[in-house]
């Protein structure tokens, strides 16, 4: 049986994803920020036996919008096959969600409202007459909460019995009285004609030529009734166009349509004037985005989630380190040959171990920006920060992206989307790299901990985030002074009601996150632990010295060979290596690292036995400047791959491949000198 | 006037967008047209953005898209 095809339509804030996550308890991303859903989502499941794929489109405020992701909804909704358009509605919000309803309700396919967010109406005392919807649109309409799950089988019967249906119901929205006159006589003509079209009313026909559709105005064209519809036309549009005061249609529809959705919510909508909703969100937002406070209260929130990540961190981390120690001592005991338990245990548990170790750090970043994202303070800081971003040829919606990109540069890049002007976009994904991600944590903590005291080392790394996000803006704006010049995006956007997400949503985000870590760790990454244990130990010279051994294995080679680029910089060769290995992942510098400086160890890497090697053999200088290096070069090779789709092609990867190594050489090159100049 | 000119707590109608299609086709999803009601809810410390309450909805805009609504104030 092919499964039905249901496409989620509705404007963005409505809580698309979670009423998927409702009616499918699967894993997405759900956010309150306009563009998180940025991707088309297809999922699978079973409805009394009937399989349903899902798309869930990015939110759109209009058919006609004009960023990235709302032409990915709009080309969706008008090119593509699908069965049901579920169009979900905030019941908080009804005469901005109907104005979608009503250009949805022109596409003229199987459509049901999903009434969201019911139980938030009723709480700020809004009633809703949910059967005189229905009436007045003709659309099956259920009422349903994402949160309670009150109403989802409901609403999954009724798409199921109107896929089952053989007829569409006919589109039956009252305009105004001018319009409908013309409509009718319209209407006449094509039943006398009895010209027939896909399986459209003549009354539908009627509609689609009176406010100028071009799709369907090229489908007729060449009919010959189109000869004696013109003159008839023509009367139509001179009395409205009259009547409107304007020869625009876009306009006449627009006001048409926002009466039509005023109309439909002051039949269906009762408000207790005695609970007024606002006051909550704008309490909040008398703090949060006040004058003088907003921006400072931001960026403490910002500098506690880095103290939290660190200091909170540390705790689960010495258990895993001292497990992971534990296991390679417990597996190396049982394996007699010599090079298969160096494989094992140097390998593939000290280069795993290495990565899992930062699971908790990761954890708590993530938690935190999911916290700041269905909050519905990203849109806020938005606000505050315009002002600031666009100075540096950014735009206040770069924020988002950007602050993602503290956590991963995949779906920070993927976040670009929501900027509609290519320059924009293009100038805020050259510089999330700038942002250190999750990642690179692993390599600051490590060099953090052999080179400075615990006591500063929440303050450090909240001085190495500041100064790659700082360094990113001044990037930017070289950027868009050299290379992008052009006009700025407009900044129009909706500050949602501030929302508190369930734990739920926040495991189900974080979790979700962890998890494609640990696939990395367990895949790309052990890949890598491998093929570096391997490059480290062969080829085979004949001598007992194991240093000498690994100067001339592969990777010793290939690290001598960068050395003349990597010299002014202070590296060796073994850093060299490192930062090479880093390319396929960050995570890998820490793991070559444990395997480059535990040679000749029986146990496992030790984290403590690694930052006493590194502070033994590397000069203070050497690690600030290699420090400043990781924060600038090239991100992961996923995170690449993900670059050069969302750029528009490989060149742009090879642009920020020398765009980043000539910076991060240049300012590691000024932070080597300037160190040993001071030290 | 200008919806840029306005200050915090001020309510005007608007009366005229002059802007690009593209622009305006948001500003009226969001419901902002000719003859619609607004409330300047905040304005940003540097007067960059602007905070305005349109049924409901709070919108934020910058200064040089609000330069493109002319309003009356009200009350």
């Amino acid at each position: 049986m092919t499964p039905m095809k249901i496409v989620l339509a509705g404007q963005p804030n409505v809580g698309k994803s979670s009423l998927i996550n409702a009616m499918s308890n699967s894993r997405l991303k759900v956010g309150n920020f306009s563009g998180v859903t940025v991707e088309k989502t297809q999922i699978c499941f079973d409805h009394h036996c009937h399989a349903i794929e899902m798309i869930d489109l990015p939110g759109t405020y209009s058919i006609n919008g004009f960023s990235t992701e709302e032409k990915v909804a709009k080309n969706y909704l008008l090119d593509k096959d699908y069965d049901v358009i579920i169009n979900v509605i905030d019941a908080t919000h009804l005469t901005r969600n109907l104005l979608l309803t009503l250009e949805l309700l022109n596409l003229n396919k199987k459509m049901v409202i999903a009434l969201n967010m019911y139980d938030e109406a009723k709480k700020e005392g809004i009633h809703i007459d949910v059967e005189q919807i229905e009436a007045l649109t003709g659309i099956p309409t259920v009422a349903v909460s994402a949160t309670t799950k009150e109403g989802i089988d409901e609403l999954l019967d009724i798409i199921h019995t109107y896929y089952d249906s053989e007829t569409r119901i006919p589109l039956n929205i009252n305009f105004s009285d001018t319009i409908e006159e013309e409509l009718y006589h319209i209407t006449k003509f094509f039943e006398a004609k009895n010209f027939e079209y896909k399986d459209y009313t003549s009354r539908e026909m009627a509609i689609k030529v009176l406010f100028e559709n071009e799709k369907f105005y090229a489908k007729i064209h060449d009919k010959p009734i189109f000869a004696q519809l013109q003159p008839i036309l023509l009367i139509a549009s001179e009395k409205i166009y009259t009547y409107y005061e304007t020869e625009n249609i876009n306009d006449i529809q627009t006001l048409e349509f926002h009466s039509i959705a005023h109309g439909i919510k002051s039949e269906t909508v009762k408000r207790d004037d005695a609970k007024l909703p606002k006051q909550f969100t704008k309490k909040i937002d008398n703090i949060l985005i006040n004058k003088y406070l907003g921006v400072p209260i931001f960026l403490f929130f910002m500098w506690g989630l880095f103290q939290l990540t660190f200091e909170l961190g540390a705790i689960p981390m010495d258990y895993i380190d001292a497990g992971f120690a534990w296991l390679g001592e417990v597996v190396g005991s049982t394996i007699a040959h010599e090079e298969l338990r160096s494989l094992i245990v140097d390998g593939i548990i000290a280069g795993v171990g290495a990565v899992v170790l930062f699971l908790p750090n990761i954890i708590i970043l993530y938690i935190g920006i999911a916290l700041l994202e269905t909050t519905g303070y990203m849109s806020r800081v938005a606000f505050l920060l315009d002002g600031f971003f666009h100075k540096f040829g950014l735009h206040g919606k770069s924020f988002i992206p950007l602050v993602t990109g503290f956590g991963c540069s995949v779906p920070a890049y993927m976040a670009t989307r929501t900027l509609k002007n290519e320059k924009d976009r293009l100038i805020t994904l050259f510089i999330i790299g700038f942002m250190s991600c999750g990642a690179k944590l692993p390599v600051y903590v490590l060099f953090i901990g052999a080179f400075f005291s615990q006591e500063v080392a929440g303050n450090v790394l909240f001085y190495i985030y500041i100064a790659g996000a700082l360094l990113g803006l001044v990037m930017a704006k070289a950027l868009r002074i050299f290379v992008f010049k052009g006009e700025d995006e407009p900044f129009v956007m909706e500050m949602p009601k501030y929302r508190l997400p369930t734990m739920k949503l926040i495991y189900m985000i974080v979790s979700q996150k962890a998890w494609s870590y640990l696939k990395k760790a367990g895949t790309f990454i052990l890949a890598a632990s491998i093929l570096i244990w391997f490059a480290s130990n062969y080829p085979k010279v004949d001598s007992d010295n194991l240093s000498v051994q690994l100067e001339n294995s592969y990777l010793g080679q290939i690290g001598k060979a960068s050395v003349p680029f990597f010299e002014p910089l202070g590296f060796d060769w073994k850093l060299s290596v490192a930062l090479e290995t880093g390319l396929a992942a960050k995570e890998v510098v820490v793991a070559t690292l444990g395997i480059l400086y535990n040679v000749g160890e029986e146990v496992t890497e030790d984290d403590d036995r690694l930052l006493a090697e590194l502070k033994k053999q590397i000069p203070f200088a050497t690690a600030i400047s290699f420090i400043v290096f990781v924060m600038i070069y090239l991100p992961c090779f996923a995170a690449s791959m993900v670059f050069a789709k969302e750029a528009g092609g490989y060149k742009y990867l090879g642009y920020l491949f020398i765009f980043t190594t000539t910076v991060a050489w240049i300012m590691s090159f000024i932070a080597y000198n300037i160190t040993l100049a001071l030290t | 006037m200008k919806l840029s000119d306005l200050n915090i707590d001020q309510n005007a109608v608007v009366e005229k967008i002059t802007c690009n299609e593209e622009l305006k086709q948001r500003f009226y999803s969001f419901g902002i047209f000719k003859g619609a009601t607004l409330f300047v809810e905040n304005i940003s410390f540097s007067r960059n953005t602007i905070e305005i309450n349109v049924e409901e909805t709070s919108i934020a805009l910058r200064m040089e898209e609000a330069n493109s609504i002319e309003v009356t104030p009200k009350g």
